[in-house]
């Protein structure tokens, strides 16, 4: 059977269950090429086991995740990176004790084998592409700030910079703006329009004014269900949607 | 040029410190101490070997092995088993029922060298097997553990075991090993007495040079990206999986790679000191090894050969006079480094250098790499 799609991203009866609590209950999910798409979902609704599920963190119980037609369930955290998957973790997570530069040479996609690290050099073409990504997440005056000296807003974008860097078919970022001030969400929902574009971006967000500026598509997960799925309009106007958050 | 004074020197703080190391050690003990204090220290510097493989695994990686000791011990084996080999010639056991096989084998009835023997009769395959067995090993026993992602305290107790193991294996099995009272009665390498002054110098500053030649090495990884993202899977191993990298291969050669300095350490040990035994192997040994990178600063390579060096005088200065008080004076003294210069040593070089050698300060870019926090951040942070 041939069950190929042209999506970059299909998931279909995805399971999870901890201790026979299914965070994750038969999701099925599907991303376009290029398509901007916001999970939104109240605590503890299972958004990011799914995140942690794609990028193999977790061990999904049954089903399958496709990306770009091939299995992940089966793949090692790392082999699903180097296929094109980058994810961004809910709390900022960048090696504090390095300097900005650091942490991007670090996701540098080259030299990733033992022997290819020990001789990796930060030539030119190294050093063009962290000032080039070091500038698109506004960076690029603090390359050589220890990164645990950024703000809370930098330190998300300087993870965003460690995935851009490996230039990633499918883009995950769990609550990208969490902790940011008012200028800090714009700067990085322009960021996020910028960097959406030739690649697929999967974003959690409880942000409703920062979703309603990015997002192309919106799904509404409960439960580890989904509620609803469309654009923002749609689903505000879902009766359940509106049950679910505004009903406790 | 800029290649040797940056990734072998580690820039101008490391060269300095290198070249005041290499003086004291090549220079100025040899200068001020007779043979026999000299042969003393050679055999302190041995130890130094595991203590700057501990920095690389533990300080760098945050891979605390707690068998340093077995990889010691068995790179100390394999030399002590090619020169109980010399020294069992024929004629030299003619007294045996076995002629030539070595005494401790003749006495537990064995009248055949066994198999695993039988290379170490080469000088070339016996340094070969150190080089390569104590890795093998540890290669082995790290697939096993880091693909299987067992870290942290469950990897040190692990290591521990083994530890126990091999000791008790090497105190059990007398006849192929010679047991509790180890490989003895070694006298000559390749027909030179070992035991005479000039092999002693002989082998001081061979051993000497291997240690320096070790920390430069050591010092190539560590500035390289390998180095980096041993520090970066020390803090958050997480991220470093999802930039890609396959930690436990990363894990599995830095591993490896101890095992075979402190297998160094340990064959150059049995040469000066003319000797191997199981205490060597231990739990006990092993610990202490901890102990000497630690009191060093565990992230220095230079601050663990120091850490070593005091924590040796010290306790063949106090064992002397106070033999039960020095465990508890070196507990003491572990837990007040740990607690209050977590860096050791190579922190207060690293304060006060610049202060006593203005020439440092205009680049006074030592990495500060703070102490290891033991919680898993890495983790907990979906
Ligand atoms: N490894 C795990 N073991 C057991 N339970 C888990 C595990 N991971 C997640 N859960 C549970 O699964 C549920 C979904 O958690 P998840 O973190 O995916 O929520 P979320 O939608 O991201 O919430 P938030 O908005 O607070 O980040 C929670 O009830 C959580 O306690
Ligand atoms: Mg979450």
């Amino acid at each position: 059977m041939d069950t190929n799609t042209n999506f970059t991203l299909a998931i279909e009866d995805l399971t999870v269950s901890f201790d026979g609590f299914k965070a994750v209950d038969a999701l099925n999910f599907y991303l376009d090429k290029n398509e901007l798409h916001v999970v939104i979902g109240p605590n503890g609704a299972g958004k990011t086991t799914v995140l942690d599920l794609i990028c193999g963190k977790t061990k999904s119980t049954e089903g399958s995740i496709k990306f770009l037609n091939k299995e992940l369930t089966k793949m090692a955290e790392h082999e699903i990176v180097r296929a094109g998957v980058g994810r961004k973790f809910q709390t900022p997570s960048i090696y504090e004790n390095l300097s900005v530069l650091e942490n991007l040479e670090i996701s540098y996609p080259y030299g990733r084998g033992v022997y290819g690290s020990l001789t990796f050099k930060r030539n030119k073409t190294v050093l063009d592409k962290i000032h080039e990504i070091a500038k698109q997440i506004m960076l690029d005056d603090a390359l050589d700030t220890e990164a645990g000296l950024l703000s809370h807003g930098q330190k998300q974008w300087l993870e965003i910079g460690m995935l851009l860097i490996q230039d990633p078919q499918l883009l995950m970022l769990d609550e990208p703006v969490a902790g940011m001030s008012v200028k800090e969400r714009e700067q990085t929902a322009e960021l996020l329009n910028k960097i959406s574009e030739g690649r697929s971006v999967l974003v959690i967000e409880h942000d409703m004014e920062f979703v309603e500026r990015i997002a192309d598509k919106v799904t509404v997960l409960h439960q580890g269900k989904i509620l609803a799925t469309g654009d923002m309009e749609t689903v505000q106007n879902d009766p359940k949607v509106i049950e679910v958050y505004l009903g406790h | 040029m800029n290649f040797v004074y940056e990734k072998l020197m580690g820039g101008k703080q490391g060269l300095l410190g290198f070249v005041l190391l290499a003086a004291l050690i090549l220079v100025i003990m040899p200068m001020f101490f007779d043979i026999f204090r000299l042969n003393l220290i050679g055999k302190y510097l041995t130890y130094a070997f595991a203590a700057v493989s501990l920095v690389l695994l533990w300080g760098y990686g945050g891979i605390l092995s707690l068998g340093q000791g077995v990889f010691f011990g068995l790179g100390g084996y394999g030399m002590a088993m090619f020169l109980k080999l010399e020294a069992s010639s024929p004629e030299n056991t003619k007294i045996q029922s076995t002629p030539g096989i070595p005494d401790f084998m003749d006495w537990n009835q064995i009248t055949e060298l066994p198999w695993f023997w039988v290379p170490f009769e080469s000088f070339t395959l016996t340094i070969i097997a150190i080089l390569t067995l104590p890795a093998l090993f540890a290669y082995i026993i790290g697939k096993a553990m880091f693909t299987r992602r067992v870290g942290g305290v469950y990897f040190a107790i692990i290591t521990q075991v083994i530890a126990v193991i091999l000791t008790i294996l090497i105190v059990g099995q007398q006849g192929f090993t010679g047991g509790i009272n180890g490989i003895t009665d070694l006298r000559t390498l390749n027909g030179w007495d070992i035991t005479s002054d000039s092999a002693k110098y002989f082998f001081y500053f061979l051993n000497a040079g291997l240690l320096l030649t070790v920390i430069v090495i050591s010092r190539f990884i560590l500035t390289s990206k390998f180095g980096s993202l041993l520090l970066a899977m020390r803090d958050k191993e997480d991220r470093v999986r999802f930039s890609g990298y396959d930690v436990a291969h990363f894990k599995i050669f830095i591993f490896s790679f101890a095992a075979m300095i402190s297998a160094i350490g340990g064959a150059m040990f049995t040469l000066q000191v003319g000797f191997m035994s199981p205490s060597f192997v231990g739990i006990v040994p092993s610990i202490e090894m901890v102990i000497f990178a630690a009191v060093g600063g565990r992230i220095s390579l230079i601050g663990a050969v120091y850490g070593t060096l005091m924590i040796n005088a010290g306790k063949t200065a106090f064992s002397e006079s106070f033999p039960e008080l020095w465990l508890f004076l070196m507990g003491g003294l572990f837990i007040s480094v740990v607690m209050f210069f977590p860096n050791g040593l190579a922190g207060l070089w690293n304060d006060y250098a610049p202060r006593v050698f203005p020439f440092l300060k205009e680049k006074a870019k030592t990495k500060d790499v703070p102490p290891v926090v033991t919680d898993e951040t890495g983790k907990g942070t979906v």
